[in-house]
């Protein structure tokens, strides 16, 4: 059995493999990098929400010292998208701009101010349309179109799926809550602007250097778009500054510098100012939300119906996933007797919204979770014991046919229940302090890929030198999350090597292996998985070689951090001596690994999407503390218990626990992307949209679970965006137990919260007959 | 059209070194690091002196360099995160950073860093609170800041982490 195998590298808290590259500077990002000949390219932004292009002049542009070439949309006119089934951008707008930022056309010169200067020369004649901002409006709307070739008026996806006598569910319900919720929406910001470098060489190949997350299909649609043969286009992903799911789609900068470079037989370097990093946006999408949740008396989740509304912006980007994630990730880790979900993502003239961490379903989880505490309240019933209640358990499948493997939630639920002193303390605490609970669960990587194939959707390689060295060669990109380190400590384990002495190769599609990219939190488990079938193959090799010369079984043959062995025994010899002994007999070293999940998935149209080889779960108990008098809130503490399957190296899931928490927490307090009536944003700046920093993050205590999974490398599962979600609605929760107030709309602005405290004093003045309090004055810049 | 102002030629001394650099009247003390004397540690994240990634040390102090003009840094003793680093040793932060895995991207953390590094210098005990307000001008989106404390904490000899060496050698520096 795995779990019974005794690890020399897994579990345990090693550095990473390039930590002290970065904590040095002498890690290179892709706008470190500066190659001879250079030249700066910049792109110029629609100033309209919605207009079309009827004349791009470059006359004065053209004139303007320092610009070598300029670009415009019809010379590379093919549509493309992340996901196949709906390519709706251009590298540059052909025909119209679809929001305030949409790229139209850009120039390179010799320099970056140079390229700057001369966009103000490019003359544009417009015909300005009229925009839609507002998604109901975008939804009701026929006559005006964002994309005309769209179906139905401006929806970019709809979904409706039933699962059960839904209505029968809530017949049966003694509690029923129906409330309707707003996320906000809100931006990745990576600290890291997205940076490409695009060199078209002498002889035909194209090489692009990017900050991207997915490598492989930017490989995929350069060459699409730029009609190359897919075989001279080689993408590159440097160290990249944080991600989050804002780098994974593939971008208009990209597609320029490599068509520029063409053109001009020289490198070319784009660099977006942190504005454009707003305008390139593919966060999260603001969601409306009526929730309908049914309580049996004991607390049995009998049924749930929801219809969601999603405000997609401009493009499709991730959205037709978005629109399924938005009700298929639900139905954990809580049996849903019934469920119905009936989700409309709309196209509105508004920078488009994709995956941010936790893609689709921290929405509607924050909405759920705060109807589950409403619907206990109703009953009289702690939240905490009804999510007990209503645990789904391991090896079952969802309402809505989703294969559940290992499952730890109720060790999550038990561990933040105790560090907390949930039961001494939750609704006993003064007025003004709360205990709030949630729980989450989360794919690790899904079944099927955005494009249909039978392919590996992880593969690595790994060379044997007679040295010692090991090379792996992986198509992984490391955001931050450690996914060069992974390789080292999956592939020692397995051939007995130290760790150090692996160098990992990533995310160069000319020399690593195919990797989907990072994503749907997919790259433990799919890199995971090969790595150890790799590193199988190669011990089998190494460990005949010794055995022959031993003259021992091959089976007694153990290797660990640099040593290879017979337990109990006077043989011992290097890993070195081990791989020359290997290659004497067998020839040049070598192995691959890949993995692809099983068939998986529900029996229906769409029952393939949040389709999961293993879910992770996660719950979270939060302290608040509130301020009657000015609705200010702060969190005390958070505690946030997350079932990883098993921690390869629990530093690194630490952080990931972490990192995800704060990011929550960052939602549910300050962020969101918000626009004028013009469809302006309000403020694309790290000064007006703001970001937690270290004083506003609350102390956070993540705990691990381990779960074993039967799929995962050595049992793992994801932990990298699981553990965002329940930390919002737990803070609402929280905010009930100290006020006695319900939040329902993000983010949690102090100046919500006093107009409910304050409405509900009222209420209670006003049936004992005592004076009314004044009205807070409306807070300045919200609503758009 | 306008046309661009000579260059004018200055000294700087980053790291100990010092260099004479043609430069733009308007450029920023992090361009000229950055893109004329390949310093590419420092980082620009925001270009407007929000987000911390290009903090710096001018005798000793940090400053924003996205937000100091270059001819600023004239006269001025500069250490970049490449200067951090003694005769080949990682500073103590820089060791305690990588050992806490408060290196996620990396990408903020040079910034952070030389803030920490500078909060030690004159405080070599901070407090927790004290090491939040130093690094308050440092965002960070990786980390949630739990890490970074820490190993500002383990840094100052103030908290012990357990260390999995698998074959421990005399010295953390490649």
């Amino acid at each position: 059995m795995k779990n019974a195998r005794k690890y020399h590298v897994v579990g345990r808290r090693l550095r990473k493999t390039d930590g002290l590259k970065k904590a040095t500077g002498q890690a290179l990002y892709a706008d470190d990098l500066h190659l001879p000949r250079m030249l700066h390219c910049k792109i110029l932004r629609s100033p309209h929400a919605h207009a079309r292009i009827k004349r791009i002049d470059f006359t004065r542009c053209r004139a303007y010292p320092g610009v070598v070439e300029v670009l415009e949309g019809k010379e590379m006119p093919t549509r493309y998208g992340v996901i196949p089934w709906t390519p709706d951008e251009q590298a540059l707008a052909v025909d119209k701009a679809r929001f305030i930022g949409d790229e139209i056309a850009a120039v390179a010169a010799v320099d970056e101010l140079a390229a700057e200067e001369s966009l103000n020369l490019i003359d544009v004649e417009w015909e300005i349309l009229p925009a839609l901002v507002d998604p109901e409006q975008a939804l009701a709307e026929q006559r005006i179109k964002i994309h005309e070739d769209v179906k139905q008026g401006n929806i970019s996806k709809h979904v409706a799926l039933s699962f059960g006598d839904v209505d029968g569910g809530f017949a049966r319900s003694a509690a029923l809550v129906d409330e309707t919720f707003f996320y906000e929406g809100s931006t990745h910001t990576p600290i890291e602007p997205h940076c490409a470098i695009g060199h078209y060489d002498s002889d035909g190949n194209l090489t692009v250097w990017s900050s991207t997350q997915i490598p492989h299909y930017v490989h995929r649609e350069l060459a699409r778009v730029l009609e190359l043969p897919e075989a001279r286009v080689r993408v590159i992903q440097p160290f990249l500054g944080g991600a989050f799911g804002g780098k994974s789609d593939p971008f208009s900068l990209e597609f320029v510098v490599a068509k520029l470079s063409m053109k001009t037989g020289r490198p070319v370097k784009c660099l977006f100012t942190r504005e454009e990093v707003f305008w390139a946006h593919r966060g999260r999408h603001p969601m409306k939300m009526r929730f309908k949740v049914g309580l049996s008396a004991s607390g049995t989740i009998e049924a749930v119906d929801s219809k969601i509304l999603i405000d997609g912006g401009a493009y499709s980007s991730f959205g037709l996933v978005t629109a399924y994630y938005a009700g298929q990730l639900l139905t954990g880790p809580y049996d849903f007797k019934t469920y119905r979900f009936d989700s409309t993502r709309v196209f509105t003239n508004k920078p488009p919204c994709g995956p941010k961490r936790g893609h689709g379903s921290v929405q509607p989880r924050f909405a759920f979770e705060v109807a589950l505490d409403m619907a206990a309240e109703k009953l009289g019933l702690d939240p905490l014991e009804v999510r007990r209640t209503n645990f789904i358990g391991s090896n079952v499948k969802t309402v809505n046919e989703q294969q559940i493997t290992s499952n730890g939630f109720l060790e999550c639920l038990r561990a933040v229940e105790q560090a907390s002193g949930w039961k001494q303390r939750h609704g006993k605490l003064a007025y003004g302090h709360g205990l709030g609970v949630a729980g989450s669960m989360y794919i690790s990587g899904t079944a099927y890929p955005v494009y249909p194939n039978e392919m590996p959707q992880s593969g690595v390689q790994v060379k044997l030198d007679r040295s010692g060295k090991v090379t792996i060669f992986c198509g992984a990109s490391d955001i931050g999350q450690g996914s060069n380190s992974l390789p080292a400590y999956l592939i020692s384990e397995e051939i007995g090597c130290d760790p150090r002495d692996c160098t990992v190769v990533v995310s160069d599609t000319d020399l690593t292996p195919v990797d989907l990219g990072a994503y749907s939190s997919r790259i433990t488990f799919m890199v995971g998985n090969a790595c150890i079938e790799a590193g199988q193959r190669l011990w089998a090799q190494i460990s005949e070689a010794v055995a022959e010369k031993w003259k021992v079984e091959r089976s007694r043959v153990e290797g660990e951090l640099g040593t290879v062995y017979v337990a109990d025994s006077e043989l011992s010899m290097s890993f070195k001596e081990a791989v020359q002994l290997a290659e004497a007999k067998f020839g040049t070293l070598g192995a691959t690994g890949s993995y692809r999940t099983r068939k998986l998935g529900g029996s229906y149209r769409g029952g393939t999407i949040g389709a999961s080889p293993a879910y992770s779960f996660t719950a979270h108990v939060v302290e608040v503390e509130v301020d009657p008098e000015t609705g200010i809130w702060r969190v005390e503490r958070v505690w946030a218990a997350h079932d990883c399957g098993k921690a390869l190296n629990p530093t690194l899931v630490e952080g990931q626990i972490e990192g995800s928490v704060y990011m929550g927490f960052a939602e549910a307090a300050m962020e969101e992307m918000t626009y004028y009536p013009s469809g302006l944003h309000r403020g694309p700046s790290l000064l007006d949209y703001r970001i937690p920093t270290s004083l506003d993050t609350p102390e956070l205590t993540a705990l691990i679970v381990e779960s074993n999974d039967p799929n995962g490398p050595h049992g793992a599962k994801e932990a990298g965006e699981g553990p965002l979600h329940p930390v919002i609605p737990a803070i609402s929760n929280a905010i009930h137990d100290a006020v006695g107030v319900r939040l329902t709309e993000l983010p949690f602005h102090p100046g919500k919260l006093l107009r409910l405290i304050r409405e509900k004093e009222n209420r209670t003045a006003t049936s004992s007959r005592q004076k009314r309090l004044p009205e807070p004055v409306p807070e300045a810049g919200s609503g758009a | 059209m306008r046309s661009r102002p000579a260059k004018i030629l200055i000294s700087l001394t980053v790291n100990g070194d010092e260099y004479q650099v043609a430069i733009e009247p308007r450029e920023t003390l992090l361009e000229a690091l950055r893109y004329r004397l390949d310093l590419t540690g420092s980082k620009q994240g925001c270009d407007k002196g929000d987000c911390g990634a290009c903090t710096i040390l001018a005798d000793g102090r940090p400053i924003l360099s996205c937000i100091t003009l270059a001819v600023e840094g004239e006269g001025r003793s500069l250490t970049t995160i490449e200067g951090l680093a003694q005769a080949g040793k990682v500073h103590p932060v820089q060791d305690a950073f990588d050992l806490c895995g408060a290196l996620q991207c990396g990408f903020c953390q040079s910034g952070m860093m030389i803030s920490a590094a500078a909060l030690l210098a004159s405080n070599p005990k901070p407090t927790r609170q004290q090491i939040k307000e130093a690094l308050s001008g440092n965002l960070c989106r990786c980390t949630g800041y739990t890490k970074i404390l820490d190993a500002v904490e383990v840094a100052s000899g103030q908290r012990s982490v357990e260390e999995y060496d698998p074959r421990p050698t005399t010295t953390l520096n490649p």
